[in-house]
């Protein structure tokens, strides 16, 4: 058996607001994959590259902090939220490009007892579960936990923009597999791959309060041209993306005038289904779309 | 030498037949660009092949394309990294991991001409005179030239660099959803006169932007325009930086985007996570007088996501109070929530902006240096392709 993995774990907001079955399907995989979770619950919201928007400087202390949380436990950082992933790289680069500034960052926490520390060697980082996934669990060991094959299930994946883009800051350098590890992972967990258009746009959310249309028909057509090319569900690492491709998803319909009606799976999940979680206890009865037809699709795990 | 499949997409308006994809076959050194294979092509097999390029060298802009589906100069993406990525891609989806054909097609959001030619007169040229892309001086110009300070024009150089590609335009996937969007190309050319310390305008400019509905309240974030070009100017940076600047001069706009974008500030300082609920509230109706007289745009939006709460709500998803009632949801534990409104204390008394394009990374200055340029000369130059530039 490989090495035990134990991270700091940063679930982010929505995974605890209006997508609660993401946080309960971590924790029940996690346990599933042997990978131990500490839950950084002092830490604050990424800022969703909003309040960088707003004060670049005071998003990029408030990701300090949580940094510098994750750093006191001793370990390196995980998070379930490509879009926690971006804004907080994001940061981390202006943090690490220059001394001078994250002394100037520091001091401010220092007042906390905390300090962010650049590790020179990259031993320590911050993860998306997809990519803790294949690059430090690695898909031979996910492979091997397999208990029921997806086989059958077309998946869609859906990547959200900030865990793909902008390659220069996302560590793509170092892992430049990174925009196709939805696929790697869809196939080691036994699923079929769908090609389509949407897989790596952008699902509109960012815009849905100001943009409503715009938002909605980004959602609505990446939804509709997942089910064209024959999908059985979408997977996505990003809650904010799960907001608008499923909990949006009738009003997406309404937009772009057509019947939707696509499950959409948080990454958790669709490893859970294979590591063999029951639906219910992967939070899917809590889905908008229907995930009926997932499950309907799967084969039950014997007994 | 290697040998190259090609596929391009194709298209000529006077034969009335619709557009269609043709391959050719290639001989050239990997490193030798995606532009010159199409020139090989024109000049070996197919002179009917159109395709706009002049310098060859990533400065004039011309040859604007999308290679293996993303945005980009034909000139500046070798043959063979070009081949890499679509065998890559191929892969990825169970296809063979070399051999595969590199698929060119004309750029993304604008009308084609012929082949790989577009019009970008009728989308980037026009959205690009949209921001009014000249300066606007008060008073009566100066007999000779204005004398500003360095220091106050380093902010717009990284914009100053775009050499109007429309790479990025192509790549918007605002633009796709919404084709009345300004847009990337023009929004950071806006930024490189609001920027401008010589300019008197940039309060009405700012309004401008900020009001039209297409305006920088709609990009969606997406990060496509700065992987898209091929000179560094970010736009969607520039974009953010002139919300920071609309912000700051309190400008209001139809779209709500300074109100939604307040409303998340502010809740995190409160309550250091998000509370969805409140930001939804907030962003439409602000404040006590935002509740008292609310706009016609808040009721709507507000009665408009109303289905989608119930549904929340029979799911099971939404079915808690703090979800439900804005404000009541928790603060982080511990003290920790001080630890956060400490932060906003100092951080909002200077506001810094740290931009790497600018100051880039401690090992880069230490390289010019090395280079034999003076550190004080180095902390003015661009980072990245210009800095080769001017170094070459």
């Amino acid at each position: 058996m490989a090495d035990q993995i134990k991270v700091a774990y940063w679930p982010g907001c929505v995974s605890r607001g209006f997508t609660p079955e993401l946080h309960g399907s971590m924790a029940l995989v996690a346990q599933k994959l042997g990978i131990e979770l500490v839950e950084l619950d002092r830490a604050n919201c990424s800022g969703a590259g909003v309040i960088a928007e707003h004060n670049q400087e005071l998003a990029d202390t408030l990701n300090a902090r949580t940094f510098a949380l994750a750093q006191q436990t001793g370990l390196s950082m995980m998070n379930i939220c490509s879009t926690c992933q971006g804004a907080q790289s994001e940061c981390q680069q202006r943090l690490d490009a220059d001394s001078g500034y994250r002394a100037h960052i520091n001091e401010v926490l220092s007042g906390q007892g905390l300090s962010y520390e650049k590790s020179a060697d990259g031993s320590w980082n911050n993860k998306n579960f997809l990519w803790l996934l294949v690059e430090d669990y690695g898909l031979d060991r996910l492979a091997a936990q397999v208990k029921r094959p997806l086989s059958g299930l077309r998946v869609g994946p859906f990547y959200g923009c900030y865990i793909v883009r902008p390659k220069e800051r996302l560590g793509y350098d170092s892992y430049p597999d990174r925009d196709i590890y939805l696929e790697k992972v869809i196939e080691t967990l036994g699923g079929q791959i769908v090609e389509y258009d949407g897989a790596r746009k952008c699902c509109g959310f960012p815009v849905i309060t100001m943009n409503r249309e715009t938002s909605l028909s980004q959602a609505g057509t990446h939804v509709g041209d997942a089910i064209d090319a024959g999908a059985d569900c979408l997977v996505t690492p990003c809650p904010l993306c799960h907001l608008n491709l499923d909990m949006q998803q009738p009003e997406a319909a309404k937009v772009v005038n057509r019947d939707l009606g696509l499950a959409v799976l948080h990454l958790p999940q669709l490893v859970g289904l294979a590591l063999g979680a029951t639906p219910k206890e992967l939070g899917m009865d809590k889905h908008i779309a229907s995930t009926k037809w997932v499950q309907e699709r799967l084969t039950a795990v014997p007994a | 030498m290697a040998d190259y499949t090609i596929k391009v997409r194709r298209y000529q308006p006077e034969s009335g037949e619709p557009a269609y994809w043709e391959e050719f076959n290639v001989e050239l050194e990997p490193s030798l660009s995606v532009l010159d294979g199409l020139l090989q092509t024109k000049d070996r097999t197919d002179g009917s092949l159109a395709v706009r390029c002049s310098c060859r060298a990533a400065i004039c802009g011309s040859c604007g394309m999308k290679i293996n589906g993303q945005s980009g100069l034909g000139c500046k993406t070798q043959i063979g990294e070009a081949q890499a990525l679509a065998d890559k891609k191929a892969a990825a989806v169970g296809g063979a991991s070399e051999g595969n054909v590199i698929t060119i097609e004309p750029m993304g959001n604008q009308p084609v001409i012929k082949d790989l030619v577009t019009d970008m007169e009728s989308t980037h040229w026009e959205k690009f005179r949209r921001v009014t892309p000249w300066l606007l001086p008060a008073g009566t110009p100066p007999e000779r030239e204005y004398i500003v300070e360095p220091e106050s024009m380093i902010d717009i150089t990284q914009s100053m660099a775009c050499i109007q590609c429309g790479a990025c335009v192509s790549s918007c996937l605002s633009m796709e959803a919404d084709p009345l969007f300004i847009g990337p190309a023009a929004l950071a050319k806006a930024y490189r006169f609001v920027g401008d310390p010589r300019d008197a305008e940039t309060s009405e400019r700012l309004t401008d932007l900020a009001h039209d509905p297409h305006g920088i309240y709609d990009c969606t974030h997406c990060f496509s325009c700065i992987d898209a070009c091929p000179k560094g100017v970010a736009p969607m940076d520039q974009i953010m930086r002139l919300r920071r600047k609309a912000g700051e001069a309190g400008i209001e706009d139809p779209n709500s985007g300074h109100s939604h974008e307040m409303a998340f500030v502010k809740i995190i300082e409160k309550k250091g996570t998000l509370d969805e609920s409140m930001l939804l509230q907030e962003s439409f109706a602000p404040g006590v007088l935002g509740k008292l007289m609310p706009t016609k745009r808040a009721i709507k939006e507000m009665i408009g996501s109303l289905p989608t709460a119930i549904r929340g709500i029979k799911t099971g998803k939404m079915r808690s109070l703090p979800k439900l009632i804005p404000g009541i949801h928790h603060k982080l534990p511990g003290g920790a929530q001080d630890e956060v409104k400490a932060i906003y204390k100092h951080a909002e008394a200077h506001n810094e902006e740290f931009n790497l394009y600018i100051k880039g990374e401690e090992g880069d200055e230490e390289a010019a240096v090395q280079e034999g340029l003076e550190p004080d000369a180095a902390d003015y130059l661009p980072t990245g392709a210009d800095k080769e530039a001017s170094n070459g």
